[in-house]
């Protein structure tokens, strides 16, 4: 089944790319923004039935790869 | 003295630290990064790059590699582990330095030569050498070294500190900041100073009609230092 992962910066770490993308949003004439954070979403392919076992297996590798916790926090989302 | 230098796919730096071990008197081995063990080595060396061209996040996937379980062990057992630029990004993603090294502030690759003080000589890297700010080089786009206020109190307690960004005369302020790095740091020690992470290349500093001499004095004495 599909679990899909987001990735996010932590609230403190600065995220330049993110600044940048609302520099060019207001540039745009998109006025309204208060702040843009750029983050990773991964879709991945478990070969598992058990949606409970397949987030388990993403949540492992979103702590031990995907994501890195000194500076990211990730979210699992079930979407099949 | 025997060293060892991973190469990864991706990495660029190798043979320069291959170069600069040899010059100074090391018997350097280049290691794959899927081989499983170390030859005996009294230094390895992770060099500069761009391993597994930076996808994910740049060092996360060559620190999964084969030949990373035995230089950790390695540098468990109290091996010294140098790591510089991409192989400083490799240290921070094993965790054997603490912190993260986050993109440059205002986005550019950085390359240009930057002078570096000297914090902490108590270590088989620095201690003997007679001065303490040098002049290396850095070339890298992800350098702007993080950590969280916790592991900035453990790291200034435990004096963890290696090198900082400065002017010529040892001036540490954010105008001598390239990268953003939190309160200058261009290295790090782990906790019992055998591994050494930093962005700067002392190995692009050993010829004198090239660049300049730093990276010589360094390497001289950290031979010395090992002996």
């Amino acid at each position: 089944m599909k679990i899909s992962a987001i990735i996010t910066l932590k609230k403190d770490v600065l995220d330049p790319q993110g600044k940048v993308i609302h520099q060019a949003l207001d540039g745009m004439g998109f006025n309204n923004v208060s702040e843009v954070r750029q983050g990773k979403y991964f879709e991945i392919e478990v070969k598992e039935n058990d949606p409970k076992k397949a987030k388990e297996v993403v949540e492992s590798m979103c702590s031990k790869l995907l994501a890195n916790l000194v500076i990211e926090n990730y979210k699992i989302i079930e979407t099949q | 003295m025997k060293s060892s230098v991973i190469t990864f796919p991706g990495s660029n730096c190798d043979r320069d630290m291959d170069v600069a071990l040899k010059k100074f008197g090391f018997k350097n081995k280049m290691i794959w990064h899927n081989d499983n063990e170390l030859p005996k080595s009294d230094l390895v060396v992770l060099p500069g790059g761009f391993s597994y061209g930076d996808y994910l996040r740049c060092g996360s996937m060559a620190s999964k590699s084969k030949i990373m379980q035995s230089v950790i062990n390695f540098a468990k057992s109290g091996g010294l582990v140098m790591g510089i630029c991409n192989g400083f990004q490799i240290l921070v993603e094993t965790g054997l330095v603490p912190g993260a090294l986050l993109r440059n502030r205002y986005l550019e690759f950085i390359c240009k030569n930057v002078f570096v003080k000297l914090n902490n000589k108590d270590n088989s890297y620095f201690k003997n050498l007679d001065k303490n700010i040098f002049e290396f080089h850095i070339a890298h786009n992800e350098g702007n070294y993080f950590c969280t206020k916790d592991q900035l109190k453990e790291i200034e307690d435990n004096d963890q500190i290696a090198i900082f960004y400065c002017n010529d005369n040892g001036q540490i302020n954010d105008k001598f900041n390239p990268n953003g790095s939190i309160k200058n740091i261009a290295g790090i020690f782990n906790k019992e100073k055998n591994v050494l992470g930093m962005m700067p290349h002392p190995e692009r500093m050993i010829d004198q009609s090239l660049s300049g001499e730093d990276g010589s004095l360094f390497f001289k004495n950290l031979i010395n230092n090992i002996k």
